[in-house]
């Protein structure tokens, strides 16, 4: 088989058989739609509520970029401040691990008081907030485990720090740092959705399963649930895109 | 002839817990412009520190470093450096890696210039046909001699190498040697080498200098001519087996296992 067709056929199929599982294992115990929702009950609910889908799901999306691109820009920055400074590194450790550990449920009706109605800007802080921690760790580690041979190379060439950086250190780091990113991919979709389902009036995918709850439209909820697992998907495959295309020759081929 | 490197009473110290930890004493060098001074000592006595201190990487507590008349007070372009890890950015074909110096050295060689310099280079090495792979595609002994043909590019007075083949398997190091025989024919630099191995010392050094332990001072200098053509059959003859035994010797003594009196 093609190759590339290969790689989309298998997954295609492992995903079809997951759903037949899924299906069976409601039939089989005959669930009613409350306790769980079968994928034949979730077409009628796309079916139906098809517009606002594409309009919560957008607006999801969006957010959700944004607030990754927030921690990308935020995370490198302090990844690079503690990769560099052995000082900086000591002093911001505990913080971040500390930071990172205070459960995101917990700081979102903080941050939902702190910036009453500023619901775009709260889902994006959010969002933010729970996707830096693994992108600044990574380009930390991967900038202060630089082999000393590389700096050495270039510095005694009259290389200055900025060039060592650029020509060596960051691209070096790329692989780590895509790792990182498709850590946060997910996680920012999390932060994204905590914030719209616990914020009232909220927007985005997670406001509409939280009207699945209050109508008891269970087979919407887990429709949610699918659609928000499918924007995961199609997020994670762009940034394994760009790693391909930035960090692709840390790719060994098997020989 | 002048003399290319010099370095005079040197004396290093690094700071640790327990108090300064004097890594080199009284080091005293002075390589020719053309020759090639091999560095043998025991584990750990400085030898590192000491490329570090030619490179221009550091500066010596006491005692100067000259190179071609000029105190080294910082980082030269004139200097090309080799290591035991080949380092080669992975990111980067073999041709790009070995024109990186080009990149940082002022008036380095541009564009189609620069490329056809790594070429040739590679070529000199028996690297024909690999330019455009990348470094995880070679073997290490092809990756060192694309690392050297990196430290060489820009035509340095000095070629600095810290163990460069410590780490390649014996028949692979003996062809490496007899590459830098070629290479240093084709393209004159004045060398160092940090070297673990005294048949790898006698073999490309016109001078063998050995170190005592730490802290390092000039514990020996073994002068080599080099006039004759180098062929590793060299290495098994009566002469080389005295070279090396004189050198044991000395090691013996660096590393504190003979009494320095009763072995002179």
């Amino acid at each position: 088989m093609n190759g590339r067709l290969r790689n989309v056929i298998v997954p295609l199929f492992a995903m079809l058989v997951f759903l037949l599982l899924w299906e069976a294992l409601v039939w089989v115990n005959d669930w009613p739609n409350y306790k769980m929702a079968s994928p034949s009950d979730l077409w009628p609910a796309y079916v139906r509520y098809w517009e606002l889908f594409l309009v919560m799901g957008w607006q999801t999306l969006w957010r959700t970029v944004v607030g990754l691109l927030l921690a990308v820009i935020v995370g490198i920055a302090i990844g690079m401040v503690m990769g560099f400074s052995r000082t900086m590194r000591d002093a911001l450790y505990p913080l971040l691990v500390g930071f990172n550990a205070v459960p995101k449920a917990t700081v979102v009706p903080i941050v939902a008081l702190m910036f009453v109605g500023a619901h775009d800007f709260n889902t994006v802080l959010i969002a933010f907030m729970i996707s830096f921690f693994p992108i600044a760790v990574s380009v930390s580690i991967g900038l202060s485990t630089l082999e000393p041979e590389y700096r050495d190379i270039l510095r005694s060439l009259g290389a200055s720090q900025t060039t060592i950086f650029w020509k060596i250190a960051l691209p070096k780091t790329l692989p780590e740092f895509f790792g990182a990113l498709k850590v946060s991919v997910t996680l920012a979709f999390i932060g994204t959705n905590l914030m719209e389902i616990v914020s009232p009036h909220g927007r985005g995918l997670g406001a509409l399963f939280d009207s699945g709850k209050t109508n008891s439209d269970y087979p919407l909820m887990f429709a949610v649930l699918i659609a928000l697992a499918l924007l995961g998907i199609v997020l994670y495959y762009i940034v394994v895109g760009l790693e391909k295309i930035f960090a692709g020759w840390a790719e060994r081929t098997p020989s | 002839m002048t003399a290319l490197i010099e370095i005079k009473g040197v004396r290093h110290a690094y700071p640790t817990a327990a108090g300064p930890l004097p890594v080199l004493d009284g080091l005293e060098l002075s390589v020719e412009e053309g020759g090639f001074c091999a560095v043998v000592g025991p584990s750990g006595c400085g030898k590192s520190t000491l490329t570090r201190l030619i490179a221009g990487l550091m500066r010596p507590d006491e005692g100067e470093v000259w190179l071609h008349g000029e105190r080294v007070r910082g980082p030269r372009s004139t200097v090309g450096m080799a290591f035991q890890n080949p380092v080669l950015l992975e990111w980067r074909s073999i041709l790009k890696n070995v024109m990186l110096p080009l990149e940082i050295v002022p008036n380095g060689l541009k564009g189609e210039a620069a490329k056809e310099r790594a070429r040739h280079l590679l070529s000199l090495v028996g690297l024909e046909g690999f330019e455009d792979k990348r470094p995880s595609e070679l073997s290490g002994g092809m990756r060192q001699r694309a690392s050297l043909c990196r430290a060489l590019v820009h035509q340095p007075e000095v070629l600095i190498l810290d163990e460069p083949f410590g780490a390649l398997d014996a028949f692979t190091r003996e062809d490496l040697w007899q590459t830098m025989h070629e290479l240093k024919a084709k393209e004159p630099f004045t060398g160092v080498l940090i070297t673990h191995d005294l048949r790898e010392s006698i073999f490309l050094g016109d001078q063998v200098v050995v170190l005592s332990g730490r802290p390092a001072r000039t514990q020996y200098v073994m002068n080599i001519d080099r006039s004759a053509p180098a062929n590793l059959e060299e290495l098994y003859t009566t002469e080389a087996a005295e070279r090396l035994t004189i050198l044991r010797h000395q090691i013996e003594i660096a590393q504190g296992r003979v009494p320095e009196e009763v072995a002179s």
